[in-house]
């Protein structure tokens, strides 16, 4: 069987073709224009991840909100467990870029980060 | 009125501004940069995706930590930049550039000016869809400021009008807040935007995309209450028969950009095609003093060649400000077939450079051509969605116009 992917790790988008046998074993993969395409592919057959962009509510801040992001891509199968999860926080201003905001979101290894500075309102 | 000298002046504080007065600044040169809101960025503030950076940083960040390391880079930034600035004219023959802003009307009078005001959205309204023109209505680049900026949502039910790249990232990220995305319309036969977006936005959250399809009514008053949609033919024609109701409180258009020219237009010589100034590899404009990068040269794909270019334009005004004899543009890009969107329309062949090309069809094998000489070929599918972008590095025999064509190949 062949499967037919678009990967996504970059805004190329090569249009993968990967071969699989009955059990779903991988056996070929083609299509792809670097290394990350092949691993894209099998994760993507595996456990398919997604980095997730979100952002989160911010107190005393110069703005509501500051965005974030995961630092690694979490299973998609958690992923509305984990956007529920960050509705309900709340974080302190000031807040810089690269501040963690939640270690080990849910049990998925990838951390929840501060994508930008949210001073403290003046 | 006040009057200021400057070196290099940048309008407009986006990636490309920002790039710009980096390089430019690193010539040792007085540079300013006006940014007509309260802080620079543009919309890598509300872009708070992941996907930006990946040639210029090898890394794979936001829109929010892309804007902060340009920022880093470019260290003091009061120095440079200045906020609530909006230019109203620029003067061609006195070389001024008159401002408005909280201290009255400043008149600057610059060495050298680089055009760094990229691009504004093309609003629903301009496709004429019959109905009251109701609230409830928005470009998707409003509705992420609504809610990625003042934490607002645009409504309950939305549609999504448009395929394009900030349209499918809304599409996602309305969802993600809670409202509730029937699905995404595009008139064309193949999506706007990347077809990573696609896969990752509406595929991953089972969002509908509805090709060749578009809204032939807006229903309701005062504020939306549905539209009806349904299926055109290949001339976009609605076909009789497709339509269907959806009942929905907003829609959010992503159905294009347009460059913003409005200060330059009747002095710069301007590319119908791209809708922006004509520009050789060195970043400079038709008018001598006059340079321009990013997305008011033509709409890019990645902010990585935004910032690229904005690098090239800022050095090349610091050069010119200091008095170095810049080569001249010899040779002249043609567009031949298939060939939309081209830049540099000139170039100088002193240097290689990154030449950017939008084919105008969707090709599963092709190549692009120069005179008749292959010099690149593609073993992938091209789209018209996806800039082409390559290096020129080999000028040897190049005539004086250079026809550019990308043909279906084996």
């Amino acid at each position: 069987m062949v499967k037919k992917l678009t990967c996504i790790s970059c805004p190329i988008g090569c249009e993968l073709s990967v071969s699989l046998d009955e059990s779903g074993k991988i056996l070929k993969i083609e299509g792809n224009r670097c290394p990350r395409g092949k691993e894209y592919a099998i994760t993507e057959i595996t456990n398919p991840q997604r980095i997730l962009p979100i952002s989160v509510k911010v107190e005393d801040g110069e703005m509501e909100l500051v965005s974030a992001k995961t630092d690694k891509p979490v299973p998609k199968k958690k992923m509305y467990e984990i956007i529920e999860y960050i509705k309900k926080l709340k974080v302190k201003a000031p807040v810089k870029r690269g501040d963690l905001i939640v270690e080990d979101i849910l049990g998925t290894g990838a951390n929840l980060v501060a994508t930008r500075t949210v001073n403290k309102k003046s | 009125m006040r009057r200021e000298n400057v070196d290099v002046l940048i309008i407009g504080g986006g990636a490309a501004g920002l790039a710009a007065a980096i390089e430019a600044k690193k010539f040792g040169v007085k540079t300013l940069l006006l940014e007509r809101d309260r802080s620079t960025g543009g919309v890598l503030n509300q872009c708070i995706h992941n996907g930006f950076g990946l040639h210029v940083f090898k890394a794979e960040l936001t829109g929010p930590e892309f804007m902060e390391k340009l920022w880093e880079e470019l260290g003091n930034l009061d120095e440079v930049i200045r906020n609530n600035y909006t230019v109203l004219k620029i003067d061609p023959e006195k070389k001024e550039v008159i401002t408005l802003s909280e201290e009255g009307i400043v008149v600057f009078k610059p060495k050298a000016l680089i055009m760094a005001t990229g691009a504004r959205e093309r609003p629903l309204n301009s496709l004429r869809i019959p109905g009251s023109r109701v609230a409830g209505v928005f470009t998707a680049g409003v509705a992420q400021k609504m809610v990625n900026i003042y934490n607002r949502l645009p409504g309950n039910r939305v549609l999504i009008v448009g395929s394009g790249d900030i349209g499918l990232i809304m599409a996602r990220r309305l969802k993600i807040e809670g409202m509730d995305v029937v699905g995404v319309v595009e008139i064309m036969p193949e999506p706007g935007g990347l077809i990573r977006n696609v896969v990752q936005c509406l595929d991953d959250f089972n969002i509908p995309l509805w090709l060749s399809h578009t809204v032939f009514k807006i229903h309701g008053k005062e504020r939306l209450e549905g539209v009806t949609i349904g299926k055109v033919d290949e001339n976009f024609k609605p076909i009789p028969g497709t339509e269907r109701f959806l009942e929905v409180d907003t829609l959010v258009a992503s159905v294009g950009l347009i460059p913003q020219n409005e200060l330059i237009e009747d002095f710069v010589e301007m590319d119908a095609i791209n809708r922006g100034p004509v520009v050789d590899d060195l970043m400079r404009t038709s008018v001598e003093w006059i340079f321009a990068a990013g997305n008011n040269v033509a709409i890019h794909d990645l902010v990585d060649f935004v910032y690229e270019e904005g690098k090239i334009a800022g050095k090349n005004a610091a050069k010119y400000v200091l008095g170095e004899k810049l080569p001249e543009a010899k040779y002249r890009f043609e567009r031949g077939d298939n060939v939309g969107v081209l830049l540099p329309q000139k170039f100088t062949g002193s240097q290689p450079f990154k030449m950017y090309v939008r084919s105008r069809k969707s090709l599963e094998k092709s190549a692009i051509s120069f005179s008749g000489r292959t010099i690149r070929k593609f073993n992938w599918k091209i789209r018209p969605s996806e800039m082409i972008d390559l290096v020129v590095k080999n000028f040897e025999g190049f005539p004086d116009e250079v026809l550019v064509e990308v043909n279906q190949i084996g």
